[in-house]
């Protein structure tokens, strides 16, 4: 039997071991774009069952495509495109997967090794372009080096703190015959790369001692706890209600708690909840799981939680003490660090400070009862803030599987505060890089994963322009995508900033002319429909579920309205703008504060 | 406050010899705003596999925090090490300079060059090249007294630096 194996495998080509480590890494789907370069692995893929292939329209679609498939999966995803352009329009979703911690393995294809350095056509330095825009990245020059350097990517881009691999694959190197080695066994450990998964118990200890003692105590989750793996969304639940603690969750770990738990004190940050940020300003302890002190959760630094004691676990040692100076620094994964919690927690004999928690609870409550996200839906142009709420309701009355994906601005924040999530994975949004065009080519890698499911890409009318040629995609695999756009005619958030920080000059943030998304989803083989007023909405709503196919939404909603709760840049988090009316607040934002983002 | 005030440190790395690796270290200081101070590098290895790179930078000790993890972090390296935090330890640079002169000048550049212990490596009836190794602050100290008798050009290595005693780095 070996011996008919062996000469098998001796005479695969380049491509085929390419192909054969993604099976053996357990790959079933890859998005991509064919071209010259990579003209051997698509010649490889036409001869083989084990892989699906979704042609995408544009690269950096795939990546994004990719995404939505491991933020809903938690496996790797994987993108195949061709040299030069191929890679260059790669380099946005890179980032993307990148600033969020999401694991993607990036096939690019390169000129033959002899030509490298010739600026023949089609070459692009891909691993110099992109070596910043990666978690890691590798340039193939051996054959020798294939299947070694293809099983290190997975390795890479799953491991410690997850995040994109580049691979970059000269046409040679895919025509040669190359050998196949198998992966390395999951216990050897990497030549150079072995992140701390474990934490520290006596560290475990000394957090455990600090919240018990603790009379305002917050947690604060972030995408780590997403990243983990479900089991660490659970322990987070248990770990919560074991200690009574109201928890946060960034914009990167919602779902992580379930937002329908009366502990959950809703999302915190730029666009959070009064409740939230006011908990987070006011703490005593703060334990923060998976979570980085992103500059749209700390506001002004200087003024970020002023009186607590901080705890930061963290697979990545470098997002410890990067932004804000903590006292009990964890290096460990989400899940075993919350694990080891539990069970100190359990152990430690120490009573909680139960009457102060009270106290604070009681705080909270008062918080609470400001109802920051509060809006009023009258007459017939519809609020976005109630598109959303009815959205949610809606799909909870359905019961199916959920997930929502969105693009960038004013449309994706009142998701994140009026769609509630329960579960983990179910929410695809790009935090960190703030890309535009991010949420149909993810709600299609979701789709793709999960054919069944309901997937939402809840959108606005200029950033589903960016990818909007993804439609096509959907047509061809069938996919029953929905896209709900709030459409305000505006970039809602551009105008937002530039109402209250600038003026009212409202420079460059229209769109004169924006296309008749109804018959643009037509043209693309979908369903339009359209809400011009509140009460076509839940109609609306109702048949773009009920629609087997792809379906755009164009919900025409209030022009001017504003996101808030909203922290102005450079301020507190006691800062708050609440609604309107306190617009001014905003003018006091020194150009210092200005200059921030 | 103590928290402002800035430092200097000699950060030994030992990495993957692979192409790209000192790219990597070089993007992630100009990427991030970090100083490089100066930066050398060699494999050390018998087969050529490991590298070591010696960086001396300076900010803030948050800062040198942040540069140790965001390297460490890095694929390729397998071992950060702050020499200046760890202990004792020596630095040196090797530095080749150039003084072209005549008469007087001449006489009193290879006296000096004697007393800082500089070879002289080339020499013309109108030039030297010195040798020299030390630390920096000798160089830069010979190089000042070399300024006026008629330097024209340095080149130095900049710094490596070992821990003193029995401790040491492997992957």
């Amino acid at each position: 039997m070996s011996a008919t194996e062996a000469p098998a495998a001796a005479a695969m080509s380049g491509a085929e071991v390419v192909l054969r480590a993604l099976k053996d890494q357990g790959v079933d789907v890859i998005f991509g774009y064919p071209g010259g370069a990579v003209l051997p692995i698509y010649d490889a893929l036409f001869q083989q069952n084990h892989i699906r292939h979704i042609l995408v329209r544009h690269e950096q679609a795939a990546v994004h495509a990719a995404e939505g498939y491991a933020r809903s999966t938690g496996k790797v995803g994987v993108v195949l495109v061709t040299s030069g352009p191929g890679a260059t329009n790669a380099v946005t979703g890179l980032v993307d997967a990148l600033m969020d911690s999401i694991p993607v393995v990036c096939l690019t294809g390169q000129v033959p090794t002899h030509l490298i350095g010739n600026d023949a056509f089609q070459e692009a330095d891909t691993t110099g372009i992109t070596r910043p825009a990666t978690k890691h990245n590798y340039l193939v020059k051996r054959s020798e080096d294939l299947a070694r350097v293809m099983h290190d990517a997975f390795y890479v881009a799953r491991s410690g703190r997850p995040g994109p691999v580049v691979v970059d694959l000269p046409k040679d190197i895919l025509i040669k015959p190359a050998p196949y080695a198998d992966a390395p066994a999951a216990s050897t450990p990497h030549r150079s790369y072995r992140p701390v998964t474990a934490p520290d118990a006596e560290r475990i200890l000394e957090a455990v001692r600090l919240l018990k003692r603790s009379e305002r105590p917050v947690i604060y989750a972030g995408g780590g706890v997403i990243n983990s793996g479900p089991e660490a969304s659970r322990l987070l639940r248990e770990f919560v209600h074991l200690t009574g603690m109201p928890c946060t969750n960034t914009l990167m770990g919602l779902g992580a708690f379930p937002a329908s738990d009366r502990q959950f004190i809703g999302m915190l940050g730029m666009h959070g909840t009064y409740e939230a940020n006011l908990t987070m300003h006011g703490c005593d302890v703060m334990f923060n799981i998976g979570a980085r002190f992103d500059d749209r959760i700390t506001g002004r630094l200087d003024a970020f939680s002023p009186g607590s004691k901080k705890i930061h676990a963290d697979i990545d040692p470098s997002s410890i003490n990067k932004n804000v100076k903590v006292d009990v620094p964890i290096v460990g994964d989400a899940g075993q660090v919350l694990a080891a919690m539990i069970e100190a927690w359990r152990s430690d004999p120490a009573p909680i400070a139960k009457d102060a928690q009270l106290g604070w609870w009681r705080q909270i409550e008062q918080w609470r009862k400001q109802d920051c996200l509060a809006y009023v839906q009258q007459g017939p142009i519809i609020k976005p803030q109630h598109a959303v709420k009815r959205l949610f309701e809606i799909t909870q009355e359905m019961g199916r599987e959920t997930f929502i994906s969105t693009e960038v601005g004013q449309h994706q924040m009142w998701a994140a505060q009026y769609f509630g999530f329960d579960k983990p994975n179910r929410w695809m949004t790009s935090g960190g890089l703030g890309t535009m065009g991010y949420g149909l080519p993810a709600a299609m890698g979701v789709q793709i994963a999960h054919p069944d499911a309901l997937c939402i890409d809840i959108a606005g009318e200029a950033s589903i322009l960016m990818n909007i040629q993804e439609m096509g995609t959907l047509a061809q695999y069938r996919l029953p995508v929905k896209v709900f756009i709030l459409n305000n005619q505006y970039m809602g958030m551009v105008r937002q900033w530039q109402e209250l920080l600038h003026g009212s000059r409202y420079s460059e943030s229209y769109s004169e002319a924006l296309p008749d998304f109804v018959r643009l989803a037509e043209a693309f083989h979908a369903r339009g429909l359209r809400a011009e007023t509140a009460d076509q909405l839940d109609d609306v709503i109702r048949e773009m579920i009920a629609h087997p196919g792809p379906v755009i939404a164009d919900i025409c909603v209030a022009k001017d309205e504003n996101c808030f709760p909203m922290i102005p840049s450079g301020a507190a988090h006691n800062d708050m703008i609440l609604g309107p009316g306190q617009e001014k607040n905003a003018a006091s934002v020194t150009d210092e504060g200005k200059v921030l983002v | 406050m103590s928290e402002n005030r800035t430092r200097t440190a000699t950060i030994a790395v030992l990495v993957e010899n692979e192409a790209g690796v000192l790219a990597r270290v070089i993007g992630l200081f100009s990427g991030r705003g970090y100083n490089i101070d100066s930066l050398t590098v060699a494999p050390v290895e018998e087969e050529g596999r490991l590298s070591r790179i010696t960086i001396v930078t300076s900010g803030t000790e948050m800062v040198i925090e942040q540069i140790k993890a965001q390297l460490d972090r890095l694929v390729p390296v397998h071992r950060v090490q702050d020499l200046t935090m760890e202990g004792p330890h020596l630095t040196r640079e090797l530095a080749l300079i150039k003084v072209v002169g005549r008469g007087e000048h001449r006489v009193e550049a290879l006296r000096l060059a004697d007393a800082f212990r500089a070879r002289v490596v080339d020499a013309t009836t109108e030039s030297f090249v010195f040798e020299m190794t030390g630390n920096a602050d000798k160089i830069d100290a010979f190089c000042a007294l070399m300024r006026p008798l008629g330097l024209k050009e340095i080149c130095r290595t900049g710094a490596v630096a070992i821990a003193r005693g029995t401790a040491h780095m492997a992957a």
